[in-house]
């Protein structure tokens, strides 16, 4: 009954083919190259990636400003993010990634606030430098506990040329110093989020780094110290790691940027090893602190036993025996923990398969764990990755597996009609669209309101997800009763 | 009532633009026309000679104080001048901030709502030097004015310029109406400018409209904030606009599709004219001391 894995190949060429043939010449050659067939034992998924979305067709991907302000700077808690520009941007994305975090909002903490300086016409006529601090004055007074600011650009701040660097240094000079960050995180530059994360990333290099040595002199350093880089704390996954690796003997001294604040992050040339989650959105800023500071970086992947075990002993093998023996007791800790969830969802979710189309790190971290559950990933994609997000695909992905990168609605509701999945993990534009198909779906960006699914207490919440969606009775009532 | 006619004046910046099309819709009025200029420049000194004032509260300016364009009535930014003409400024940011092409959107889109344009018989747009985005080229799209008339000079760029501004208007003259009315050449004294002027005209596929000759009663006028029609009636120099405003109102639906020509079919119209020589591409790049070394050794 079961396809060989040749079938699924020469299947899914033939459906690459098949959603090629809509299109114009131009656009079908343009997008074949995004699709393929992965092939074992190659050490690339060989499609093209990073480039420009054709015009005409429904991307998933968001803007720089998304990355930016949504992605990477949106988390830190003790700063105000300014949307800067025009209202919808910043109403929009308003707390939209459940990014989680402790402190008193409106008092210490903004994360879930949302500030924008809602851009009028004469704004945009005569340049918003002056509203820009006029806002920056309203955040000393009314929010006196911030740490800092930082100004997240729209579009029309890019086009009209407004100076928000100068901006950034009057008013830190004007509040004594006051750690200010002009980002230039304009939506239309770039292809996607991605340059978006860059940016972002230089940013924090720029305005931070540079400017915080000396700063936080009482620091006193431990041989075992970490930072937590590429957790955005999403329904807690932060919180979820970062009590593994505490318990394997590891001081974590700072979460980038999940619940993450200012102070962690001017500390983090500090650390001894930066520990890298989503190794797309913040290698950029670990490979600075490596040339720079020296600190080493290891990526990791805390989704699902299996992968939780193999990272623990990686990062425990840049320490001493006291931390190799610790991450051993955490293993073997939780192995009898995980083998209950294993046990009980394993047997409702065994051979069931699974098409994703995701973010960062996603569309290749997250197999390892449904496949400790039994399950099957058939299809995967990234939104904006880059050429080594798939090279690194190629050690997670089967033999035969579809992949297409920066996948159309279009190629998406075709691919998964056909494969029939009997789940898809994607996000919230997505998820209607194939549940009205009858298809059982996750959003794999917000957890689907969910979460934490990073670590081990991470993996318990994911698998009852994963069942509760899958094996839910409403897809037995989904038949037209009046319909033979 | 006849058509509203809407024109415009574009050419490159310092040209007398504004001298020429005041003192042209000076003219027009004289003819009994019903006029209203809006100026496009953030500068805002498209009407002075018509107010005899110097740059009069903008609509930009004046919303800016107001909150958004929608707390303004007309009555609060249109001043009446020399023979009833209406004026009102755009204006704009000052120099090096913010966007003053959406300032021109703003504003010209504001007048529509208003109802400015109700009983005129012409409207007249003076937007300032080059179309350097979309918005300074707002008076030329759809619904907009008809007629572009591009003042220019015997001089490179003036011609350069009238060129590219040819270009912004082939653009829309297919999506909307606009056509090229024709050259106005303000005479600058240059080698056979007339010539020079009648070729560019002939290879932009219009006309040069009218020469308008040099005389310094113009500038014995504008120091006073008056056009020659107001200042010196009986001067030849007013004639010349009024045969200008004549040419013009009887230009209606005579507009072309201009045709602009490469910056090197610009160099050659001048080499025909012998106003420039043709480059010794032996020299490009080479300095002073360069060449006297070549030289040395030849």
């Amino acid at each position: 009954m079961s396809l060989t894995v040749e079938q699924v190949k020469a299947r899914n060429q033939d459906l690459i083919k098949e959603v090629l043939e809509v299109y114009p010449e131009k656009t079908a050659k343009r997008r074949a190259k995004h699709l393929n067939v992965f092939e074992e034992g190659k050490t690339d998924c060989n499609v093209k990636s990073n480039i420009k979305s054709i015009p005409g067709v429904m991307t998933i991907r968001g803007c720089a400003y998304a990355g930016s302000k949504g992605v990477v700077w949106g988390p830190i808690k003790d700063m105000v993010h300014i949307s800067h520009g025009p209202v919808g941007c910043g109403q929009y994305s308003w707390a939209a990634r459940r990014n989680y975090y402790i402190g008193t909002t409106g008092i210490d903490s903004f994360v879930t606030m949302q500030f924008t300086s809602d851009f009028q016409e004469k704004d945009i006529v005569f340049g918003g430098d002056k509203k820009l601090e006029k806002i920056m004055d309203e955040i000393q007074d009314l929010f006196p506990l911030n740490k800092g600011i930082t100004v997240q650009s729209e579009c029309p701040i890019g086009l009209i040329g407004d100076d928000i660097e100068a901006v950034s240094k009057k008013k830190s000079k004007e509040y004594g110093g006051k750690t200010i960050v002009p980002v230039r995180c304009e939506g239309f530059r770039g292809v996607s989020q991605s340059l978006g994360h860059h940016i972002a990333n230089d940013a924090v290099r720029d305005w931070i780094f540079d400017k915080s040595e000396g700063k936080h002199a009482e620091f006193v350093g431990t041989p075992y110290d970490v930072a937590i880089i590429g957790d955005y704390n999403i329904g807690g996954d932060a919180w979820a790691s970062r009590i593994l690796l505490e318990e394997m003997g590891l001081r974590v001294i700072a979460q980038w940027s999940g619940d993450g604040s200012i102070a962690e992050l001017e500390n983090t040339p500090k650390a001894k090893l930066n520990v890298l989650h989503c190794y797309r959105s913040m290698n950029y800023i670990s490979r600075h602190m490596e040339e720079k500071y020296g600190i080493p970086w290891v990526e990791y992947n805390f989704f699902g036993p299996s992968k939780i075990e193999a990272s623990l002993r990686e990062i425990a093998s840049h320490f001493d025996d006291k931390i190799k023996e610790g991450a051993e007791k955490v293993i073997a800790k939780y192995k009898p923990m995980m083998q209950a969830v294993i046990d009980k969802y394993k047997p409702r979710l065994e051979g069931k398969t699974v098409m994703l189309f995701v973010g960062g790190l996603r569309p290749r971290h997250v197999i390892g764990a449904y496949e400790d559950l039994g399950m099957v990933v058939v299809g995967t994609g990234y939104e904006f990755g880059h050429n080594d997000d798939y090279q690194r695909t190629t050690h997670y992905v089967k033999d035969g597996t579809l992949i297409y990168d920066d996948v159309t609605g279009y190629e998406f509701e075709k691919f998964v009609e056909k494969v029939q999945p009997d789940l898809v993990g994607s996000g919230i534009k997505e998820k209607y669209v194939f549940q009205k198909m009858g298809v059982p779906f996750r959003q794999m960006h917000s957890w689907d309101y969910s979460g934490p699914y990073h670590g081990y207490d991470g993996f318990a919440i994911f698998a009852r997800d994963m069942d509760m969606a899958i094996n839910n009775p409403i897809w037995g009532l989904t038949k037209t009763p009046w319909a033979a | 009532m006849a058509d509203l006619r809407q024109i415009a004046f574009y050419g490159k910046g310092g040209i007398g633009k504004s001298t020429t099309s005041q003192n042209t819709l000076a003219a027009l009025a004289d003819l009994g026309q019903k006029i209203l200029i809006v100026g496009c420049d953030p500068k805002a000194d498209s009407t002075r000679l018509i107010l005899h004032a110097k740059a009069q509260d903008t609509i930009l300016s004046l919303a800016a104080d107001a909150g958004s364009v929608e707390d303004l009535e007309l009555e609060d930014v249109m001043k009446v001048g020399y023979k009833g003409i209406r004026c009102v400024e755009s204006g704009g940011p000052e120099p090096g901030v913010g966007c003053a092409g959406r300032g021109v959107i703003t504003s010209i889109n504001f007048l529509e709502e208003e109802g400015a344009y109700d009983d005129m018989d012409y409207v007249s747009y003076d937007v300032l030097g080059d179309v350097v985005c979309g918005g300074f080229a707002m008076p030329i799209r759809e619904n907009k004015a008809q007629e572009i008339y591009i003042v220019m000079s015997g001089e490179m760029m003036a011609m350069y310029a009238a060129n590219n501004i040819s270009k912004g208007i082939l653009k829309y003259a297919n999506s909307g109406g606009v056509r090229l009315g024709g050259l106005v050449c303000n005479e600058r004294q240059t080698d056979k400018e007339l010539e020079l002027a009648e070729s560019l005209a002939g290879k932009l596929n219009t006309k040069l409209i009218h020469f308008v000759p040099r005389d310094n009663v113009v500038q014995h006028a504008e120091l006073r904030r008056m056009t020659v029609l107001e200042y010196a009636p009986d001067s030849k120099q007013a004639d010349e606009y009024r045969q200008l405003a004549t040419k013009i109102h009887a230009n209606a639906g005579n507009g072309t599709i201009p045709t602009p020509i490469t910056m090197d079919e610009l160099e050659d119209l001048l080499m025909e004219h012998g106003i420039m020589k043709r480059v010794d591409e032996s020299i490009v790049g080479k300095t002073a001391a360069e060449l006297a070394a070549e030289a040395a050794a030849a």
